[in-house]
């Protein structure tokens, strides 16, 4: 079997083998989405806008090796820029969702900066203080931006050219879908680049890539803006999907779960974000099912899926501290082993 | 006038409270290099147990010693038991399992305690004095937070710097290969450690449990401005996470009475920026970064 | 508008098991959610998290008083299920927790989804869907509005209508003292907020602090409220924050005249809050003496038949719970939604049961001390509220119930038709 991929010709530019990749995964999403039922199109939607934040957290982790526990905020502001221009504004869709970017990458500069000189719990705090602090100016700008009920707006309509009865569910996928999509491409590209290089080379040694010419400042930077312009995609097309911006949505537990799910699907990969986002859109059913499967009073049944959540969170740290990529790529290379022992691999 | 003086006084007494979060964070930080943020779950379950007992024993004093009991016992099982796997690998690998941790108490205490929150008796009573004709907004009971935190600060600073005890706490937290040579028990450090931060964790649950009640979501806000006292003052220094804790707890208390409460958490956010933008390790950071 | 199309998909996503509560005989009819033996609802209320204490013990009091009615054969013949799933009062969940309930659970309708900032995320959805939207659990003003949102009802009586009753009650006897209100920063402390400026002159407003559910420390706000010299302190707040502003007062000295909103007032609640501070009674101490409001009847009056009846229920089917205000408000409001279903008659559909309640709504009767305000542009729910006292650790209602609209101008008249007694069984319907 490896003897046979191994004949194959691989192409070695990476920008072509994303657009490969790409092709693929909207192949597979779109199929994908012919099948399912309404509720399970949002539930794929969800996934996608995940994916969008984690893919970008992932590379400032686990590529770059600096903390955000502020991510939340960052999809606030992606959020609640969309929310402001396509319901006030009435803006188009395309335009509002890179506003968004644009917006959130601007806080992103900010951020990042102000990040460059913090390092690991400190460089926590400030970002945890910021995912705190930042929904806060909702209630403050009440008049602007809605207070504690935030915003609303209007789901977005399916192009006539689908046809009359193209369901909303499937066109609100397909809308967080391509915007999974493009982060995909352009993550996958910067991870295989030589700027993704670059962070990698400040997480490792800083001293040494200073040497090597590396601005270290600026390469951090540039890692929290590129993860703040996919935590604003994310953001933006919670507000498509939810069609909601609202402080309740982005608080500090959101944050922790983002980072939590990062770690879970695998740092520093792709598909350990893939991963995360599935983590995060099934687990909570899981949990929930699990737990009025048994009859139970409210007060331990409701309390069930937490526990069963943090449960999984040590369990997994324990038995697979690369996570979930990590796991799947150990099990691969056992599979590997065991077709062609001796033939030396790597996988992506 | 009056309120100016009222203020400080508030912001004195919820600055306490922050500092012995941040004291317990420093702890486990100088002990693992570890931020535990199951510190906040981890002090609502000793609280919930002092409840429990005070409510069926009769006696304060009798629950607040059981509580200090178990959350020495806490923290020593779960420093052996849990972070113990994770103390050499990825550090963020140790954020996620206390962040499990965190969730995971939260989740027991509605389960056994359910999520109605309860109230909590104070220590001594919390009749402001009377000064001078005016009932200020301090109480004796807030007296004995601010002693006991100076105390527990005092008493740290001697444990680290004057005893031997705490030398080789220092030492397995820094060098743990050298410290291992040179005759340190470092496991038993590391245990020891985290049981003192869970004591002292629990020794502010129980402060602050009078006035924000016992449920499993009631000291979330403390543990957040807790962390962020830390953070400023340092996470090296018993000194900076009391001086990090009364800053915050005054600017914060001066915020919501003169610009309004829904500015609290913004003010928190810019306070902390500021200081980190200026010394990026907390206001007592002594240790120094290697430029190039 | 959203365009609907119902497909049910044969293949399910990656793995992802899902448990459907067994609807008896879903999908033999046309509506979902409904057959000739049962009808489903589904609700979002917040279980855990901040904002669970209380509210927790909403949905099973509901669940208790439903199968109460199908242990004597449930309405029309049908049983009345509730699924209530956990939200944690955030407005994402909620959106996803509803989509869930109608699309893939495919109850009948939502019914008392608790929360403004939480609810108002799934209207447009519920309104679009024709999914009906029954008696949400909140005062918000903006259910009320039966052109734009036909199949969203609110029920209890909304925030700015209390703020008037309350307001109107201090301007005829608290005349002349300074008024000090301590709300929640959202709708339900505004609203009230704005009841009371309706009734008050600004001039007797001296301060009004706002505070952010999720904080603890609110002695800044008691302090300035002290510093203005209030003599009536106005509470729009929930019970967490009605006990931490009284224990503030407590260290401050300050005991102004409480006035404090239905929502923030049960003694069992308020009381089991500040019960370390009182000596070892009941915990009210601090807040004796406080004038309130009540829509329905106290729940520690044990004569009130309806009472009596709530608390059969409670103890049969809801034990583990305490038997406070939050029990008692699921039950009532269970004893609506299960009169309207009786009006919807036999054949139920979901246009029958939103016809019902705009038809028929106003003329219900039940554990309300005041009519309904229904009527197919009006979905506003009870129209006023009666005066009430805490007196000796409980609520004491006197001077009569009174009604009026959440407009400036309007008046507030008294209600004078007596309450009538409970069913045997069942529930009654004109």
């Amino acid at each position: 079997m490896s003897a046979l991929a191994a004949r194959i010709p691989r192409p070695h530019s990476s920008l072509v083998r994303s657009l490969g990749l790409v092709v693929l995964a909207g192949a597979v999403l779109l199929i994908a989405s012919e099948a399912l039922g309404a509720y399970d199109e949002l539930q794929l939607a969800n996934g996608a806008y995940y994916f969008a934040v984690l893919a970008g957290l992932t590379v400032l982790i686990g590529l770059s090796g600096q903390i955000s526990l502020g991510h939340g905020a960052l999809m606030a502001v992606g959020a609640y820029t969309v929310a402001l221009l396509i319901g006030d504004e009435r803006w188009a869709l395309v335009p509002a969702l890179l506003a968004a970017v644009v917006v959130t990458t601007l806080v992103g500069v900010l951020v990042g900066a102000a990040a460059t000189r913090l390092r690991g719990p400190y460089l926590a705090g400030a970002t945890l203080a910021f995912a705190v602090g930042l929904p806060a100016l909702a209630d403050k700008y009440t008049s602007l931006l809605g207070g504690e009920n935030g915003l609303v707006i209007n789901p977005p309509t399916p192009p006539s050219g689908l046809g009359a009865n193209f369901p909303l569910e499937r066109w609100e996928a397909w809308i967080a879908c391509a915007g999974a999509l493009v982060v995909l491409f352009t993550m996958n590209n910067l991870v295989h680049s030589g700027v993704g290089r670059s962070f990698r080379a400040v997480r490792d040694d800083e001293i040494a890539a200073s040497l090597c010419g590396l601005h270290v400042g600026r390469v951090q930077t540039v890692a929290f803006v590129v993860s703040a312009a996919c935590a604003g995609l994310g953001g933006g097309l919670l507000a498509v999907v939810l069609q909601l911006a609202s402080p309740g949505a982005f608080a500090l537990q959101l944050s922790l779960s983002l980072l939590t799910a990062v770690v879970l699907g695998g740092l520093g990969s792709i598909l350990g974000a893939v991963w995360g986002a599935a983590v995060l859109v099934l687990l909570p059913g899981w949990t929930n099912d699990i737990a009025h499967s048994f009859s139970l009073s409210t007060q331990v049944s409701a309390n069930l899926p937490l526990a069963i959540y943090g449960l999984v969170l040590i369990l997994a740290m324990l038995v697979w501290p690369s996570g979930i990529q990590g796991a799947v790529r150990v099990a691969v290379s056992r599979i590997r082993e065991r077709h062609a022992p001796g033939a030396g691999e790597s996988s992506p | 006038m009056t309120r100016f003086i009222d203020l400080t006084l508030n912001g004195i007494s919820t600055g306490a409270i922050y500092a012995l979060v941040a004291l317990a964070l420093v702890l486990t930080w100088r002990a693992t290099r570890i931020v535990n943020f199951a510190q906040g779950g981890m002090l609502m379950i000793t609280t919930f147990i002092a409840s429990s007992t005070i409510a069926s024993s009769g006696s304060y004093w009798l629950g607040f010693a059981v509580a200090l009991v178990c959350g020495l016992v806490l923290g020593a099982v779960v420093e052996r038991g849990l972070m113990r796997r994770v103390e050499g690998g990825p550090p963020l690998n140790a954020v996620i399992v206390a962040l499990g941790l965190l969730i995971l108490l939260q989740a027991l205490a509605g389960m056994i305690w359910g999520n109605t929150p309860r109230s909590f008796p104070p220590a001594f009573s919390i009749r402001g004095y009377d000064v001078g004709g005016t009932r200020v907004l301090f109480s004796p009971n807030n007296t004995f937070t601010v002693l006991v935190v100076v105390v527990v600060a005092a008493g740290l600073a001697v444990l680290f710097r004057g005893t031997a005890l705490g030398l080789k706490m220092r030492a397995a937290a820094f060098q743990p290969e050298v410290a291992r040579m040179l005759g340190v028990r470092v496991g038993r450090m590391f245990t020891l450690g985290w049981a003192l931060a869970a004591l002292v964790g629990s020794l502010a649950g129980l402060l602050v449990a009078p006035e924000v009640f016992v449920g499993p979501n009631q000291f979330d806000p403390i543990l957040i401005f807790g962390f962020t006292a830390a953070v400023l003052g340092g996470l090296d220094s018993p000194v900076g996470a009391v001086v990090g804790g009364v800053v915050l707890g005054l600017a914060l208390s001066y915020v919501s009475g003169y610009e309004g409460s829904s500015l609290v958490t913004l003010a928190a956010l810019v306070i902390l920026i500021a200081v980190l933008m200026i010394r990026p390790r907390g206001l007592f950071s002594s240790v120094q970064e290697r430029r190039v | 508008m959203r365009l609907r199309s119902y497909r049910t998909g044969a293949a399910g996503v990656a793995g992802a098991i899902v448990v459907a509560i067994a609807l008896a005989g879903c999908g033999s009819s046309s509506e979902p959610g409904v057959s000739s033996t049962s009808v489903t609802f589904g609700t979002h209320q917040p279980l855990t998290g901040p904002a669970a204490p209380g509210y927790s013990e909403i949905a099973p009091a509901s669940q208790a008083f439903f199968n109460y009615l199908n242990a004597q054969g449930g309405i029309n013949g049908r049983k009345i299920h509730l699924i209530y799933k956990d939200d944690e009062y955030n407005p994402a969940k909620t959106v996803n927790t509803v989509n869930q309930l109608v699309l893939q659970e495919k109850v009948f309708g939502i019914f008392e989804g608790l929360g403004t900032p939480t609810h108002t995320k799934v209207v447009g959805f519920l309104n679009s869907s024709k999914v009906p939207d029954m008696f949400v659990a909140s005062g918000c003003p903006c259910w009320d509005n039966g052109t734009a949102q036909p199949y969203t009802f609110g029920w209890q009586p909304n925030y700015t209508i209390e703020g008037k009753i309350l307001g109107q009650y201090i301007k005829q006897h608290f005349a002349g003292k300074r008024v000090g209100v301590f709300y929640q920063d959202d709708d339900f402390g505004t609203g009230g907020l704005t009841g009371i400026r309706y009734e008050l002159p600004a001039s007797q407003i001296v301060s009004a602090q706002p505070y952010q559910p999720g904080g603890t420390n609110v002695a800044p706000q008691i302090s300035a409220i002290k510093a203005a010299g209030a003599q009536v302190l106005v509470d729009f707040t929930v019970p967490i924050y009605t006990a931490l502003g009284q224990l503030a007062s407590f260290t401050l000295g300050y005991k102004p005249q409480l006035v404090v909103s239905n929502v923030g007032i049960d003694p069992t609640t308020v009381g089991g809050l500040l019960k370390t501070f009182s000596k070892g009674k009941a915990g009210t101490e601090l807040i004796e003496g406080a004038i309130t409001d009540g829509y329905l009847p106290s729940n520690t009056d044990l004569s009130n038949p309806w009472i009596a009846l709530f608390k059969k229920v409670h103890d049969q089917y809801d034990a583990s719970a305490p038997f406070d205000g939050n029990v008692e408000y699921g039950m009532a409001n269970a004893y609506t939604l299960a009169q309207a279903l009786q009006l919807a008659g036999k054949k139920l559909t979901r246009q029958d049961l939103v016809g019902a309640v705009n038809t028929t709504g106003s003329k219900l009767t039940g554990p309300g001390l005041v009519p309904f305000r229904y009527s197919t542009s009006v979905h506003g729910g009870y129209a006023g509220a009666e005066m009430g006292q805490v007196r000796g650790g409980q609520i004491v209602l006197f001077g009569g119930p009174l009604v009026t609209e959440p407009t400036a101008g309007s008046a507030i008249t008294p209600y004078t038709t007596a309450q009538p007694a409970p069913p045997a069984s069942g529930v009654s319907v004109p």
